[in-house]
């Protein structure tokens, strides 16, 4: 079997080498040109006036190119045809770009971007979520609004109310590698592009589009990416596209990256919300009825931001059945970078609402949080059957029982989301028992609060956060993927999909499906770059779902050709073909005994194809994104982590001391590969929600625009202890092998982070000033917190 | 201005010559005019470290570096390290520990990682090895089996060393 084995990443050898290319590594041919662009310096305005001549005078500059210049479509958006490639007559935000500096050389085409001298006539600029509630400026004709029950009338009866809201901020992606492209033209005005992206059926279609050419013109080849989490799906349109049309322009090669103050000043990032909630709970801090009001500030241009405010609303339960529910989220439109997908793709900022709720009704009603967490869990299935762990359970089964009985309602359904999927296979009530077990969560609770009563300087907090993800696109029909797979005479495999290579270990994953369906070991599996040539109309690597939908497209090429291999061994013994057994090498078929290769050999002789592509699409979706109303995923991805953090509360700094995390990725198709992205999604999560802090001044520019002043997590600022382990359950739907999708659901588990810091911070006061703590809670945020709870405002 | 100069240095043990303009940075002259891209850019701002390189045997960001200061000085890159072998070990050890996804920050990280080990003195702990590359990104990895691949080395390189005393 390969599956299910620690295999490491594909690639690894060629980049401890460092021989691995990213696309500003490939050789160019001599004649190529670098691309730069010209950026506004408004927020919103008309521009009145270009004086490009300083800019086309300027040394090594070949081409200048302006909305006027492009022959064809200018537009790169991925959604609304509302985003040009260059300005057309006016900016609406401070960093667009203007115009199309071609070069010789990178330096020069920069140098000679910044000479362009471009008249404004200022436009008020809705910048802040509070600019654009008062201007009434948003996408779509008002907020959607999903309610179930009466939300209002359940507030109103119960036993507590807790109200309040919380500022949440965006996230700058910070790949690693910045984004980059290359163009290459071809005969007949066909073009070729390498691109820095996780999709690149939709970079052909809008080269495609900028060059008046039908799609089969431009092939799109990706190979990897230095990183991706979302900043590459949309937003290297532009980048691709310039190179292209310039391509086209010049007759000559064109390449473009983005230098790192670029990458943050144009390209969009992480929606930053505003969530407001009230809630009604009983006794126990179970909630009765609670209102949602979010808002996500979408930037300029629609992109994603759709889909990402639903996924929010989708997302505004995690864990916990709300009976009475009423999510109301508005999509604003402010002059700003057109905020777009990151990990999570706006999961995460649904999900800090609720887990919000439940840290202040725990202060509130002087309860753990733990416990108010699980009062108001979803019900596990009846008989705690569907996801229970494979291996005799490390848990005695009463737990769950004991459960079922006391939640009396289970046939009014405390299974049942805001939007009516049932949660089939609910684990968390397992895995965060466990989790508190192996983590010693009460031990340490308490030796936090002694450590609390005992210290004035250094105060501690804990916290427990469970994460469950839908998984699937919620746009239906996105979720399909094909694939292509070639056996060649000698028995080498050669496989191809639609997914991209992001670091994420997909290709790695989906080669050991594909040497399982054969029998094989991985290493005979060639790894091709992703190319729309070989797999067309591809979906973007995202939502989770690159080796759900890939591996199952691949598995499905891969027992075609099986099917035939074992129905021509099958004729030649005698034999049922579903006797011929592919392992270890090996083929055995009616007491014979083959090689592999043998078997292919054979077949190529017997003039049998040895090539196939192969198709999955996920069953049992639908969804009404309008009424809120099906089941948009295919199944839930399920996590929990507890953080402790120590904060300083003479200057708000803090460290994390530990954080031991318990994450569901079904059967595993690779647990390295998969602790890997649960390692690095907790700490990218516990990032976003700490240091990472996005800062526009009042012009509107974007003034923490490197890592100078914009902190990611360094090795420093990683939980000193680090426990990763991974769920022994399986899925309970046929996805490949049963794994689970671990792409983003683990980044939720940063939320941790954000909760141990309130509840250090709460450890400051006397328990009447609930700690409020807003996102990133920056050492400045945090200290500020303290000092509420001490009476300075 | 656009006047460029003469400098002489050797790269991966080779004598390389080439005139150069004094605005360019010592990445750039290593990824454009030689062809090494094993090196990579992440933020031109001296924060990041995927551009770290060694010269004259100390690890330096190869973007805060003009290529001219590099004149008669002796640089290294990812690619000659593996060549000549001498980080084989720690190269193996990132493999397989998975202290890699995306793999843009490795060849920093292993530059940075290799001039730790190399600094002789009892191995260094683990709260050492996060402080050393605390200078180096990654934002895929989470640092975790980054810290577990150059602990592994370190304690064997010096009991290594113990068995040859
Ligand atoms: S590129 Fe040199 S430190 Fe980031
Ligand atoms: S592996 Fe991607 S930045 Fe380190």
């Amino acid at each position: 079997m390969s599956v299910q084995k620690p295999l490491p990443h594909d690639a690894a050898a060629l980049h401890v080498t460092g021989q691995a290319r990213y696309v500003d590594d490939i050789p160019v041919p001599a004649n190529t040109l670098n691309l730069a662009f010209g950026l506004s310096e408004r927020a919103h305005a008309e521009i009145t006036g270009m004086d490009l001549s300083a800019v086309r005078a300027a040394p090594g500059v070949v081409a200048v190119l302006t909305a006027a210049d492009l022959p064809h479509a200018n537009d790169v958006s991925p959604s609304a045809h509302d985003e040009p490639l260059l300005a057309d007559g006016a900016v609406h935000y401070l960093g667009q770009p203007l115009y199309l500096v071609a070069a010789e050389g990178h330096l020069a085409a920069r140098k000679a971007a910044r000479l362009g001298r471009v008249r404004y006539e200022d436009r008020p600029a809705v910048l802040s979520i509070d600019d654009a509630i008062a201007a009434n400026s948003r996408f779509e004709e008002g907020p959607r609004i999903w309610a179930r029950g009466d939300p209002e009338a359940a507030i109103g009866g119960a036993a507590h109310r807790i109200e309040g809201a919380i500022e949440i901020g965006g996230q700058e992606h910070f790949y690693l590698e910045g984004q980059a492209a290359l163009a290459l033209p071809q005969e007949g005005g066909d073009m070729v592009v390498h691109s820095s992206s996780q999709h690149p059926t939709e970079i052909q279609h809008k080269v495609a589009d900028a060059l008046g050419v039908p799609m089969h013109s431009v092939r799109v080849e990706v190979r990897r990416m230095g990183g991706g989490f979302g900043g590459k799906e949309s937003q290297g349109n532009a980048l691709a596209v310039a190179c292209a049309v310039a391509a086209a322009a010049t007759g000559r090669p064109c390449r473009m990256r983005y230098d790192r103050d670029d990458d943050f000043t144009i390209t969009g990032k992480r929606h930053d919300f505003r969530i407001h909630y009230r809630a009604g709970v009983d006794a126990e801090g179970r909630i009765e009825g609670i209102d949602f009001v979010q808002y996500a500030r979408c930037g300029w241009a629609q992109d994603l931001s759709l889909p990402v405010a639903d996924r929010a609303m989708l997302h505004a339960d995690n864990a916990y059945f709300l009976p009475n529910v009423r999510i109301e989220n508005h999509r604003l439109r402010t002059n700003t970078q057109s905020a777009t997908a990151f990990r999570g793709f706006g999961g995460p900022q649904g999900m800090v609402g609720i887990e919000r709720v439940m840290d202040e009704i725990a202060y509130r009603l002087g309860r753990d949080p733990l416990e108010v967490r699980r009062v108001n869990f979803y019900d596990p299935p009846p008989g705690g059957g569907l996801s229970a762990p494979r291996a005799p359970a490390a848990r005695p089964p009463e737990d769950i029982s004991a459960k079922v009985k006391a939640g009396e309602d289970v046939s009014a359904g405390r299974r049942r989301t805001p939007y009516g999927m049932e949660v089939e296979d609910f684990i968390l009530h397992e895995m965060v028992d466990r989790l508190a077990r192996t983590a010693d969560y009460a031990g340490r609770r308490a030796r936090v609060a002694e450590w609390n009563a005992a210290n004035a300087v250094l105060k501690r907090g804990i916290a427990l956060t469970p994460v469950k993800f839908g998984i699937s696109f919620t746009l239906t029909h996105l979720n399909q993927a094909g694939a292509l797979v070639h056996v060649y005479q000698d028995g080498s495999i050669h496989m191809n999909h639609g997914g991209t290579e992001m670091g994420q270990g997909l290709f790695q994953k989906v080669a050991q499906v594909a040497a399982d369906a054969f029998g094989v070991e991985a290493a005979r599996v060639k790894i091709t770059a992703t190319d729309t040539g070989k797999v067309p109309n591809t979906s973007a690597t995202a939502a989770s779902s690159g080796s759900d939908l890939n591996g199952m497209a691949v598995r499905a090429a891969c027992d075609t050709i099986r099917d035939r291999l074992a129905g021509m061994l099958a004729e030649m013994h005698q034999c049922d073909p579903a006797d011929v057994v592919f392992e270890a090498g090996r083929v055995r078929a009616g007491g014979a005994d083959y090689s592999f290769e043998d078997v292919i050999a054979r077949a190529y002789t017997s003039r049998i194809s040895l090539s196939s592509t192969g198709y999955y699409r996920t069953p049992d979706l639908t969804w009404d994104r309008i009424r809120g109303e099906g089941r948009p995923f295919y199944y839930f991805a399920y996590g929990a982590a507890v953080t402790e953090v120590v904060i300083d509360v003479l200057t708000g700094e803090y460290r994390i001391l530990r954080t031991d995390i318990l994450h569901d990725a079904g059967r595993s198709l690779n647990p390295a590969i998969d602790i890997g992205q649960i390692e690095g999604g907790f700490v990218q999560g516990a990032g976003w929600l700490t240091t990472e802090e996005l800062v526009w001044d009042g012009s509107g520019r974007l003034r923490t625009h490197a890592p100078s002043t914009y902190k990611i997590p360094a090795c420093s600022d990683r939980p000193r202890l680090f426990n990763v382990d991974l769920w022994d359950g399986e899925n309970f739907k046929p996805t490949i092998h049963r794994s689970k999708a671990v792409g983003e659901p683990p980044l939720m588990l940063g939320i941790s982070a954000l909760m141990a810091l309130s509840d250090a911070v709460a450890a400051c006061g006397d328990g009447s000033v609930y700690p409020a703590l807003d996102a990133p809670a920056t050492p400045e945020r945090v200290l500020a917190a303290v000092g509420r709870q001490r009476g300075r405002a | 201005m656009s006047a460029t100069l003469p400098i002489t240095l050797t790269v991966n043990g080779e004598s390389v010559s080439a005139d150069v303009a004094p605005r360019v940075p010592l990445v750039d002259f290593l990824r454009e005019t030689l062809g090494l891209t094993g090196t990579h850019l992440g933020c031109a701002h001296g924060v990041c470290g995927a551009c770290t390189v060694r010269v004259d045997g100390a690890a330096v960001r190869g973007c805060l570096m003009l290529a001219v200061q590099a004149d008669g000085a002796t640089v290294e890159t990812v690619e000659g390290v593996s060549d000549s072998g001498e980080i084989a070990d720690l190269q193996d050890a990132f493999h397989r520990h998975n202290a890699l996804q995306c793999g843009f920050c490795t060849a920093g990280m292993l530059m940075t990682a290799a001039e730790l080990l190399d600094a002789g003195g009892p191995p260094p702990e683990r709260a050492e090895i996060r402080e050393h590359i605390s200078g180096n990104y990654c934002r895929c990895t989470g640092y975790q089996s980054i810290v577990d691949a150059v602990e592994e080395v370190a304690q064997a390189r010096a009991a290594d060393k113990g068995g040859q005393a």
